[in-house]
């Protein structure tokens, strides 16, 4: 099963990689991993996707609150929640490719904030799959570079995370 | 205002730390010398970084303090990582004060440096890295609390040259408030009323008592429990001497080498209470035929992720093992009722296989390993501090030395670290340097750490080694004989030194013992006439002896191979 974990954890130097030394150290798969400061500077907020039984969960989240750096552990997965991801993409953008690809792009909300002669580059936010539907619906030849954030989520309504 | 290697010297005198183990370097050059200027602590001055961090951790094994050890940076770092892992590995309280190079020359590749935060992660509780002076007291004090609190752990505390060399106020903070770390104490009641409900109904009950029990000084509320419930006590080889192995209510260690009547008491159990025990592979065997067995299971323990880890458990209860302990016995009122007919019925079963007698051994014309055990436990009255190393001879120690209370037997559970045991000894004896101290141990690991026989003499440890000498490592030559048709590949040990004027050499008392009628005599003559020597005894001992009983790796607990059966 699938499963989004939100970590708050103390912002100092180190702890990303306790957090990815845990992980490899007891074979937890990791899918995506995303960290960044939160509101308040001394906390960082990670979202991990990963994958595993109720049980291997069950430890993840276990020995992710062992860590005498990590604040709070939340398994998003377990009630209503939203999640995003950033997707930039550079796409070959000549002759009667052009307009198809701007019209590709409207067509998934996305934008293109990159114009040149021959290239576009279009930015994409949604679910992972959505950015997987937009790379299977494009002509793989034209697609020169992808750049994707991995997964961030959040509780919906009053699941909050703070400290 | 200090300067920071004073201020390294003040905090350990603040945690009242009165001996550390360590050897100097670049890095720690301060700091050394801001030891020199106090007399407060203490410095043993090891031979080798590993054995420092050994002795610290022994020290703490056998005290209920943390121990410290104080290394300088690169090699002196690396030297200690088996020392901090095999701490690691049994919880064991530590704080390990390593140099850096000066805080510029980070990432440089400098001389001497390496990266130790990122070296040391995976084997420790925690790690920090000191940028700057201000931090340090501080750092220092989160240190020790996060090794002494919650499950226990080494902690590692690196502090760069100009750190040392920095001037600051030095306040020592009373109290750490850290909203990262805060460890559970109080078991949830509404669980520990469900345990004490089963214990009620168990028919077939155990009470399976681990390291924790140990480290939380839980031994004494154990027995009472215990006692009071009239249930058999099995230990694991971490939990020796939590409860009294001479109590009729003891039956023995359990797992790879338990006793037969703990195997089969805890395989056909109907309610197991786990205390402080985390179902490890050595003690359950194979999971999925030790799973077989219906049965219930409470696990009192206070670190959440040693439970249903890798066997489910019905009554999960994280908490300070005492006070887990406290607030059952609390609820074991006049209404609590065991079911005594069947308990009784139980007992019955136990002392038939109790019958077996599965630690008799074969009897030789060359001194028996065990009988060496059992004269060793007479001599000393069963009242010594026994260290070991890893192999057959710390399983004939932890199966024939009756250990009757917590803190005696100190050996390397978790990592199963050959070396340990000389290093062990130092520790212990700078903690009690009024006890009777034994190493028991084999010629392999001996001499993984032989050259602490220095340090011993330069600080007058009469330990007592007793050196189970088979010419054999002779726990890996037991599973070639068992396990690979006797093909024996580099287990035999040639061009083995004259162990007595090896000890001779470096100032101590050697003795050569080949026949058992000289056993009880020499043990006898090491412990009176050479008390205050460290006595290094060499037995020459059958080197056919095995440990029995024995559950072959990958199978299940009952699965034992006995002793007779061969
Ligand atoms: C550092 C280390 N290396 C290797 C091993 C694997 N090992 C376990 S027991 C053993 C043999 C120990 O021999 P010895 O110390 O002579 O004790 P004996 O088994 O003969 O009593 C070995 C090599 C270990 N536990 N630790």
């Amino acid at each position: 099963m699938r499963h989004i974990i939100s970590v708050l954890l103390e912002n100092e130097a180190g702890a990303l990689s306790r957090v990815a030394g845990l992980f490899s150290a007891r074979g937890y798969n990791i899918e995506s991993l995303t960290v960044a400061p939160t509101e308040d500077a001394s906390l960082s907020r990670m979202t991990i996707v990963t994958r595993g039984s109720d049980e291997i969960l069950e430890q993840i989240t276990k020995q992710l609150n062992k860590l005498v750096d990590v604040v709070k552990v939340v398994d998003l997965s377990e009630a209503a929640h939203s999640e995003r991801e950033l997707m930039l993409i550079k796409v070959r953008a000549t002759g009667k490719d052009r307009e198809e690809m701007k019209r590709m792009a409207d067509i998934f909300r996305g934008r293109v904030i990159d114009v040149t002669e021959s290239t576009y580059v279009i930015e994409l936010t949604g679910t992972g799959a959505k950015m997987d539907s937009f790379i299977a619906a494009i002509d793989a030849g034209l697609i020169l570079e992808t750049v994707r954030t991995g997964v961030c989520g959040i509780g919906r309504g009053d699941r909050i995370l703070k400290v | 205002m200090i300067s920071g290697a004073e201020i390294v010297i003040r905090c350990l005198q603040e945690e009242k730390v009165d001996c550390v183990f360590g050897y100097p370097g670049g890095s720690v050059l301060h700091i050394y010398d801001a030891l020199f200027k106090q007399d407060q602590v203490k410095h043993i001055l090891v031979r080798h970084e590993q054995a420092a961090v050994h002795a610290a951790d022994a020290y703490s094994r056998s005290s209920q303090k943390v121990g410290v050890a104080l290394v300088t940076s690169g090699p002196g770092v690396t030297n200690t990582i088996t020392g901090i892992a095999t701490a690691y590995s049994d919880s064991i309280p530590m704080v390990v004060i390593t140099g850096q190079v000066p805080t510029a020359y980070i990432g440089q590749d400098a001389f001497q440096e390496c990266d130790t935060v990122g070296i040391t992660r995976p084997c420790v509780k925690h790690n920090f890295l000191v940028k700057d002076v201000k931090d340090l007291a501080s750092t220092i004090k989160k240190a020790f609390h996060i090794a002494a609190t919650g499950r226990p752990g080494p902690v590692v505390v690196d502090v760069p040259k100009d750190v040392t060399a920095q001037m600051c106020e030095f306040e020592y903070p009373k109290t750490i408030q850290m909203r990262s770390y805060n460890p559970v104490v109080k078991g949830h009641l509404g669980q520990i009323k469900k345990a004490v409900q089963l214990l009620q109904e168990a028919k077939r009950p155990i009470i399976y008592a681990g390291g924790g029990v140990i480290l939380s000084d839980a031994a004494e509320k154990l027995t009472d429990l215990a006692r009071k419930l009239d249930f058999p006590v099995t230990n694991t080889l971490m939990g020796l001497g939590s409860y009294p192995a001479t109590d009729r209510q003891s039956v023995g260690m359990l797992g790879m080498h338990g006793t037969y009547e703990a195997n089969m008491a805890m395989h056909h159990a109907d309610v197991v209470l786990a205390v402080g025990a985390r179902f490890d592979d050595r003690v359950i065997g194979n999971p999925a035929h030790f799973g077989d067995e219906p049965r219930k299971i409470i696990h009192v323990d206070i670190d959440p992720s040693s439970i249903s880890k890798r066997v489910k458990v019905d009554v999960p209860i994280v908490g300070n093992v005492p006070d887990v302990l406290d607030e059952m016995l609390k609820l074991m009122d006049a209404s609590f009722k065991t079911d005594k007919v069947a308990v009784g019925d139980w007992w019955k079963q136990i002392e038939e296989w109790r019958g077996r007698d599965c630690l008799r051994y074969r009897q030789s014309e060359l001194i028996m390993p065990q009988y060496v055990v059992q004269k060793l436990y007479e001599v000393t009255g069963g009242d010594a501090y026994i260290t070991s190393d890893v192999g057959q001879h710390q399983m004939f120690a932890a199966q024939y030395y009756k250990f009757d209370k917590p803190r005696r037997w100190i050996n390397s559970g978790g990592l199963g670290t050959m070396g340990v045991g000389l290093p062990y000894g130092m520790g212990v004896l700078m903690a009690n340097p009024e006890a009777q101290v034994a190493c028991i141990t084999g010629e392999g690991s001996i001499q993984m750490n032989i050259q602490e026989l220095s340090t011993c003499k330069q600080y007058g440890l009469p330990l007592k080694i007793i050196n189970l000498n088979n010419g054999m490592l002779g726990m890996v030559r037991q599973w070639q004989e068992m396990f690979y048709s006797k093909r024996y590949s580099q287990s035999y040990v040639t061009s083995l030194p004259d162990f007595v004027k090896l000890a001779e050499s470096y100032g101590h008392v050697g003795m050569k013992i080949e026949k058992p009628e000289d056993v009880e005599p020499a043990l006898r003559q090491a412990f009176t006439e050479y008390k205050d020597r460290l006595v290094f005894m060499d037995f020459i001992i059958d080197p056919t002896a095995n440990v029995f009983p024995m559950v072959a790796a990958g199978k299940g607990l009952t699965e034992m191979i006995l002793a007779e059966d061969l």
